[in-house]
């Protein structure tokens, strides 16, 4: 009777196609993302300022409006039905067609802008065209592909984080982060630097500066460029870059210290407040395996590892020799970074061996790498270091990592591999964060007793493939070095059996063999074991 | 080198190889007809409703057996002789053991009525049940329809399985309101009405008399005993709860009740036989407990204490406070301790019932009316601590002290409003009912 092929993984049909109202939000939405691939393709627009609004008015309804009519007649809860049924969100054909849109656009963004409709000399057309008036607004300056980019990446976290908030519109921590990173994305990202955009003169200059991008995630910040013109800026200018150095030497520390990386991560970043928002229909899409685990340690440390070598070549490349001039001297420099990493290695083997293990071998490896390079560089003359010089380096990371790491691949492949590839494998930030989180951190996610039925749900949820329930079912509190403090393996588990708390250091990691529940003298008997 | 035969791949059976493994070097073999790896019952619905794929309801990787020397045998157990001790398979085969842990779990319990072998007619228990729900009930258009038979957890899960697919469902509740069986009727009728609200018809205080079928085996519909009402649908779901898997054992001379009876060390009348797990049955039951208790939890804690009698430490199967949760459509349950429903009742329990006005969250404490004991807690839409309640249970704290310190036992997730202050104001301005 029933001749449809079942195959047990992939069975369900979808519960039902998307509701009237959601169609024509769809429409309006996608006919704002057809004005702007008009103007992509040189249609000219006469009254560029409406067309714009239009537009970005256009997609900004859409998207509020389909999550509306998605989620406003049902009742609050979690909201994952059909997720694996559905062709976008179950690696299905309409993934496909996005992850390849999108991977398209970021390569043309980065590589190709011209066809976006950069223009060197002279006014510029097509899209970045139509973009212009909103930047002569906010800046006072025509627009760039960056600008574009800008301008759509804050639309699409505001738009899509009120549909994430109305999604779990009965979860406080989840509606109160998404608040603030459509806060710090919309101000500290998009609005404050082009404002300081305008102080700038002829006499007065401050790089492009989004304040809560901090080094390494903000790989380019100590370039010499950079570094030259915030001097040259007076006291704002230094202010600017102690602030930057602070950020990642005092503020990140303390911070990560009370709450885990997930106040940078989960609360203030644009990378993940993209990921959390626009990624989220795409969460359980990150690999769980062990494997999987396994390559994310030895990518995201070499990452960690290129960010801090090419950082440090490239400032010891602008460095004089004479100490005379300037008490900061190459050989300062790389003496300096030498001991300050032999310290901070020191301190973590001394403190934290017992809770290493493994990782120890590791990080003593990226260690050695970076303590040896740095040798290299003071031997080697001048600029370049053994082969490559400073800015071969600088360039191969911006490309490398900087575009098809973070962009090409961690955006573009949101549909098929999952919303935080580029957090969890590329990140050099997340790694920093994550080294303390596990090591030094108030943070962990702690288990309710013996309640965990191994549902896997909380795995299946977590964005950055983090097996929560191997951890949930032996009673271990979850203390990763990737967690991101999301809080969605919390939300989705259906016996509440998990909690983002901050804590003592002390007993903050735990397991127990024999669960809550059972007979007293075993558990004593069995765990102390 | 001894081997140990498990029979059964679920939490019980493998909480008890995992431990034996811990322990000792003993040659581990698990049998299952079922499927061959070890899934998470509880999880079935899950996959349904498209939150989760088959194998994200794995709680091991697959690689997790080799590394842990643990051998996995797919095959259906057809019968036991003990004095050969060995067990025979239905290809043919058979294994000999020498101690044999029996964790064969449960299936659907049913009354005996006429039309259960009409085609759409089903249980929801193990991973065949799931498969024919989705060939029964793969949409609305197939199946606009559905009747559920019972009342209780697979029952309400059964609903919100097929509530996904927008199919309706119409539940047969033989009490006043849900569950009641087990809670208290206040929060029976609460759980009603959200049920409800999720577009579920429930019908209160019916049995099923009969299931109809047409001509070509299928069933056409169902007839209610009370009015003798007949209700036309595609699906009849049986949640009329489960009952221990154990008819393979016949003749083998293991005894047998409900299930399979053992004593406190989990032994059966045969030596060198054991049963955990849903399918025991305690000779003399423990305190409020059941002799028979198909729960994740108990399960569990029934292979963690027969892995330690196995590897030579003799240990009695004696479970701490009593303690269990569930999800009735998105409103999450937890109960630690005691608080029963009117039928249990004795007379020195009182119980204090406190509801938020939304009816999502409500809570009710049971205590010694004369001693002021605390007793239990039922907790619904607020999260509680196990370990809190756990050690109050033990310290016998009284109904005040748990009032005064209920924000310690609170497990919502940060920012979440706490209603603490509102329910402890409402305890001493004496709302309390019986
Ligand atoms: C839909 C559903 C939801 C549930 N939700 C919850 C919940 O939320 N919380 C909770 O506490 N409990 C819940 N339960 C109950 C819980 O799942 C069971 O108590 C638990 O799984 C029992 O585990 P077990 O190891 O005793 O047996 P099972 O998991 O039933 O495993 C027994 C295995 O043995 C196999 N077997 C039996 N006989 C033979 C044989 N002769 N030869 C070979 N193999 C054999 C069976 O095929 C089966 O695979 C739920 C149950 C169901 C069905
Ligand atoms: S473990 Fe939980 S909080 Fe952490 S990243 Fe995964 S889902 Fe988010
Ligand atoms: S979601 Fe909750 S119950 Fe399910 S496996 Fe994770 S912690 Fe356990």
């Amino acid at each position: 009777m029933n001749t449809i092929q079942r195959n047990m993984s992939l069975t369900g049909e979808p519960p039902k196609t998307i509701n009237t109202q959601q169609k024509i939000a769809t429409v309006i939405g996608m006919t704002g993302l057809f004005i702007l691939l008009l103007a992509t393709f040189n249609v000219d627009f006469p009254a560029k300022t409406l067309w714009l609004s239009i537009a970005l008015g256009a997609i900004n309804t859409g998207i509020i409006w389909f999550s509306i009519a998605a989620y406003r007649s049902k009742h609050a809860g979690i909201k994952n039905d059909g997720v694996y049924f559905k062709s976008i969100s179950g690696r299905g054909y309409l993934a496909w067609v996005l992850g390849l849109a999108l991977t398209g656009f970021y390569i043309v963004l980065y590589f190709y802008p011209q066809y976006l409709g950069l223009t060197r000399e002279g006014d510029n057309t097509g899209l970045i065209a139509l973009f212009d008036p909103l930047s002569y607004l906010l800046s006072g300056n025509p627009a760039s592909q960056w600008f574009v980019y800008g301008t759509l990446y804050t639309i699409a976290i505001l738009a899509f984080g009120v549909k994430f908030m109305l999604k779990y519109r009965h979860n406080r921590y989840e509606r109160l982060r998404t608040l603030s990173v459509m806060f710090f994305q919309a101000s500290f990202a998009f609005l404050i630097p082009e404002f300081m955009a305008r102080l700038n003169s002829d006499s007065f200059s401050l790089p492009y500066y989004d304040l809560k991008n901090i080094w390494p995630l903000n790989y380019y910040n100590f370039e010499q460029y950079r570094v030259d013109s915030f001097i040259s800026a007076g006291d704002i200018g230094l202010a600017l870059l102690l602030f930057g150095i602070a950020s990642i030497f005092i503020i990140t520390p303390i911070l990560t210290y009370k709450y885990g990386k997930r106040w940078y991560c989960s609360w203030v970043c644009g990378c993940g407040g993209l990921a959390e928002t626009a990624g989220d229909p795409f969460r359980h899409l990150s690999d769980k395996r062990m494997i999987a685990w396994k390559i994310e340690r030895w990518v995201v440390h070499s990452v960690l590892v290129f960010v801090i070598v090419m950082t440090t070549a490239v400032v010891h490349s602008y460095l004089g020799e004479d100490a005379s001039k300037y008490w900061l001297t190459k050989d300062v420099f790389l003496l300096s970074v030498g001991v300050f990493l032999t310290l901070l290695f020191l301190g973590i083997w001394f403190f934290k061996r017992k809770e290493l293990e493994k990782d120890a071998r590791y990080g003593a490896i990226g260690y050695l790498t970076i303590i040896l390079i740095l040798i290299g560089m003071h031997f080697t003359a001048g600029k370049t270091l053994f082969l490559f010089d400073a800015e071969t380096l600088r360039s191969s990371y911006g490309f490398l990592i900087g575009a098809i790491f973070s962009g090409v691949i961690g955006t573009g492949f949101y549909p098929i591999f999952g919303n935080r590839v580029w957090c969890r494998f590329g990140c050099p930030m997340a790694a920093v964060l994550g080294l303390q989180q596990r090591l030094f951190s108030r943070f962990r996610i702690t288990t309710n007793g013996g309640q965990c039925i191994s549902c896997g749900n909380c795995s299946t949820y977590c964005e950055m493939g983090i097996d929560v329930k191997a951890y949930a079912q032996k009673g271990e509190n979850i203390v990763r070095a990737s967690c991101v403090g999301c809080g969605i393996c919390s939300a989705v588990c259906p016996r509440g059996v998990l909690k983002l708390e901050n804590g003592p250091l002390e007993g903050r990691i735990q397991g127990n063999e024999i669960l809550l529940g059972n007979d007293v003298d075993l558990m004593k008997y069995v765990n102390k074991n | 080198m001894e081997h140990i035969v498990i029979i059964g791949n679920g939490i019980a059976g493998v909480t008890a190889a995992r431990h034996i493994r811990k322990l000792s070097d003993k040659k581990i073999t698990l049998i299952s007809a079922e499927t061959d790896y070890f899934f998470s019952r509880t999880a079935l619905m899950y996959v349904y409703m498209g939150h989760m794929r088959w194998e994200d309801i794995k709680p091991y990787e697959d690689y997790f057996w080799e590394k842990n020397r643990l051998e996995l045998r797919r095959g259906y157990v057809k019968s036991i002789v003990p004095k050969e001790t060995t067990l025979l398979f239905d290809d043919g085969s058979h294994m000999t053991y020498d101690q044999l842990i029996i964790a064969s779990g449960s299936t659907t319990n049913t009354f005996g009525w006429e039309g259960l072998e009409l085609e759409g007619v089903q249980g929801l228990v193990t991973k065949e049940d799931l498969e024919a729900l989705e060939k029964n009930a793969p949409n609305k258009k197939v199946c606009p329809h559905a009747v559920i038979v019972g009342g209780g957890l697979i029952g309400v899960e059964l609903a919100e399985m097929l509530r996904t697919r927008d199919i309706e469902v119409t539940m047969l509740v033989r009490e006043k309101a849900f569950w009641t069986s087990v809670l208290p009727h206040v929060e029976g009728a609460l759980l009603s009405q959200h049920i409800q609200s999720h577009g579920v018809k429930i019908i209160h205080e019916t049995n099923l008399d009969r299931i109809l079928g047409d001509s070509n085996g299928r069933v056409r519909g169902v007839v209610v005993k009370e009015s003798q009402e007949e209700i036309t649908c595609n699906l009849v779901g049986i949640t009329t709860g489960v009952k221990p898997n154990i008819s393979f054992l016949e003749g083998s001379g293991i005894e047998t009740d409900k299930g399979i009876l053992v004593n406190r060390k989990l032994e059966t009348n045969v030596p060198n036989i054991y049963a955990i797990g849903d399918c025991a049955q305690q000779r003399d039951p423990i305190g409020n407990r059941a002799a028979v208790e198909a729960v994740w939890y108990t399960g569990r804690m029934m292979g963690e204490v027969v892995a330690q009698t196995i590897c030579g430490k003799e240990t009695a199967y004696n479970p701490g406070h009593w303690f269990n949760s569930a999800k009735f459509f998105d409103i999450e349950f937890q109960t630690y301790g005691w608080v029963q429903p009117s039928s249990k009742r004795k007379d020195y329990e009182t119980q204090f019932h406190w509801k938020h006005q939304d009816h999502t969250k409500f809570i009710t404490l049971a205590y010694d009316k004369n001693e002021g004991t605390f007793l239990g807690i039922n907790t619904f839409g607020i999260r509680m601590k196990h370990e809190v309640f756990d050690r109050w249970l033990t310290e016998d704290r009284s109904i005040d002290y748990v009032m005064d310190h209920l924000k310690e036992a609170n497990f919502d997730p940060e920012f979440y409003a706490h209603y603490e202050h509102e329910i402890r104001s409402a305890f001493k301005n004496k709302t309390v009912t019986a």
